[in-house]
């Protein structure tokens, strides 16, 4: 099936993960990060494929409402500043591990 | 009138304490202040008090607020039917979370009023001796949980009708209703990262459980609870136990992890500090911790970066020391210098690490300004000192 295929899934938990990258909110992010990044290590080794189609649509939805709920959440953290977590040497790639939000930035909070 | 009532509370329990410690307690309790300019917000370690609505009840309820906005109990037109519908849903998410029947829901403004209603039976059907028996599921303040399943076989065998407010346990431990033999429950809304304001009633039926109605006007909720049901909310209630129900597990372990680290990592930084609760019959994401010869009050006023609390939310503007920490015998010295650590869903292993680093720099900070703390490291029994008379 085209719509589970292994390209297709990679491309779908990629977007997720793009997508996850720009909540303002330093718990949301992360959370999101890291529940799509378990949610799909989890479930690698599913062979059934109407299990598989399940998890795929369940993916997409959650990308929609990623999607929709990062612009839910930018506008009442305008402004918005939390404390800054010490830089850890150890970083994910791509993740920035500061948590100031100075301004409505729509990528992840990156202006530290 | 506040500074009055404080003066009559201080001179009651505390009888000679100095005065820098009265001035130091006004403004613990008067700590109701603006962020200044440019200072950061805090971390967020206090789940138990609330917790942020999860991103995904925030999307199941918005199309409630903005576009379906009819009352429930319409029944003429499109607007009461889809609105009612969603409620139904919410009602069944909520059951289909605690192993209920949709029709053993009463939706409520919160676990407060759902407890009110529960124990207003107490005064309807008068029995020779207990009619009704409330238990907390999980305690709020220690963590720990308490037997239900044993007390609600208990109750049965006895004819008692059985109350748990499981606002803190509800989407953290699994509940089933039917198994523990529980008679009423209350639910709320914002101890499951769903929204304020809501809650929901348990009630079982079959045996089928009375109730007199706290509030009446329209009948809504079979007459046992007027008003209109907030759709809005009910649907973010319901969206709230469906993924409480999906993410129970997980949820579970990563708390697990994230407290283990942080108790693990402050006691070994730190000698004298007690985990309050037992440590096998709890809820790992309530954490209360007392530092001996520390002040608690003082700690969480030096751990400003993280919002914590030094017990339970209901009774932190009165100045005694947690009722739960004193029944379990605790002493009142480490009653007084306890600290509830709250870890949830979306704390992260470095909130964790930044917390235990500050809150050891500040247990060792205070502690070295305090005279008790330096007779204890000369090895003088404090217990066996006898303070004298001025």
């Amino acid at each position: 099936m085209a719509a589970s295929s292994r390209e297709h899934v990679l491309s779908l938990y990629r977007l997720l993960l793009k997508e996850s990258k720009k909540f303002p909110s330093y718990n949301y992010r992360t959370y999101a990060l890291r529940r799509v990044r378990d949610a799909f290590r989890e479930n690698r080794t599913v062979e059934d494929p109407k299990v598989v189609e399940e998890l795929v649509k369940r993916a997409r939805d959650g990308l929609a409402l990623i999607q929709r709920q990062k612009w839910s959440s930018i506008i009442p953290t305008i402004g918005l500043r939390q404390v800054k977590l010490p830089a850890c040497t150890a970083s994910v790639s791509g993740v920035h591990r500061c948590v100031c939000v100075r301004v409505c930035c729509s990528v992840c909070g990156g202006v530290c | 009138m506040m500074n009055r009532t404080l003066s009559r509370k201080l001179l009651g329990s505390m009888c000679g304490i100095s005065n820098p410690r009265l001035s130091f307690a006004q403004s613990a309790v008067n700590t109701v202040r603006e962020l200044e300019k440019d200072e950061p917000r805090p971390l967020y370690m206090d789940f138990q008090a609330t917790t942020p609505m999860d991103p995904r009840v925030l999307d199941a309820m918005l199309p409630y607020q903005v576009n379906y906005y009819g009352n429930p109990h319409s029944r003429t037109h499109a607007y009461g039917w889809e609105s009612e519908s969603a409620m139904e849903k919410a009602r069944k998410q909520v059951a289909d979370l605690i192993g209920a029947d949709p029709r053993e829901i009463v939706f409520t403004s919160g676990a407060t009023e759902s407890n009110n209603m529960s124990i207003k039976q107490l005064e309807e059907t008068i029995r020779p001796d207990t009619s009704l028996v409330s238990i907390m599921t999980v305690n709020n303040e220690i963590g720990v949980k308490q037997p239900i399943k044993e007390i609600g076989h208990l109750c049965r065998s006895k004819n008692v009708f059985f109350h748990t407010d499981a606002a803190q346990a509800v989407g953290k431990i699994p509940i089933n209703v039917n198994d523990w033999k529980v008679d009423l429950m209350s639910i709320s809304g914002h101890k499951l990262y769903g929204p304020k304001g809501i809650g929901a009633l348990y009630l079982r039926r079959r045996p089928r459980i009375r109730i007199e109605p706290l509030q009446s006007g329209g009948g809504q909720e079979r007459g046992l609870r007027s008003g209109t049901v907030p759709t809005p909310l009910a649907v973010g209630l319901g969206a709230a136990c469906e993924i409480a129900q999906q993410e129970l597990e997980y949820d579970h372990k990563h708390v697990t992890v994230l407290a283990n680290r942080l108790v693990q990592k402050i006691m070994a930084a730190i000698p004298d500090v007690v985990l309050n609760g037992d440590p096998d019959q709890r809820y790992p994401g309530c954490v209360n911790l007392s530092f001996a010869y520390v002040e608690g009050e003082s700690l969480l006023m030096a751990l400003k970066d993280v919002a914590l609390s030094s017990g339970s939310a209901c009774t932190s503007a009165s100045l005694e020391p947690s009722y739960v920490l004193r029944a379990i015998g605790t002493d009142e010295d480490l009653a007084h210098s306890s600290i509830r650590f709250g870890i949830g869903r979306f704390t992260t292993e470095d909130e964790v690490d930044y917390t235990v680093e500050k809150c050891v720099q500040q247990v060792k900070r205070l502690r070295e300004m305090s005279p008790l703390w330096e007779m204890v490291q000369e090895g003088i029994d404090i217990k066996s000192i006898k303070w004298t008379q001025h």
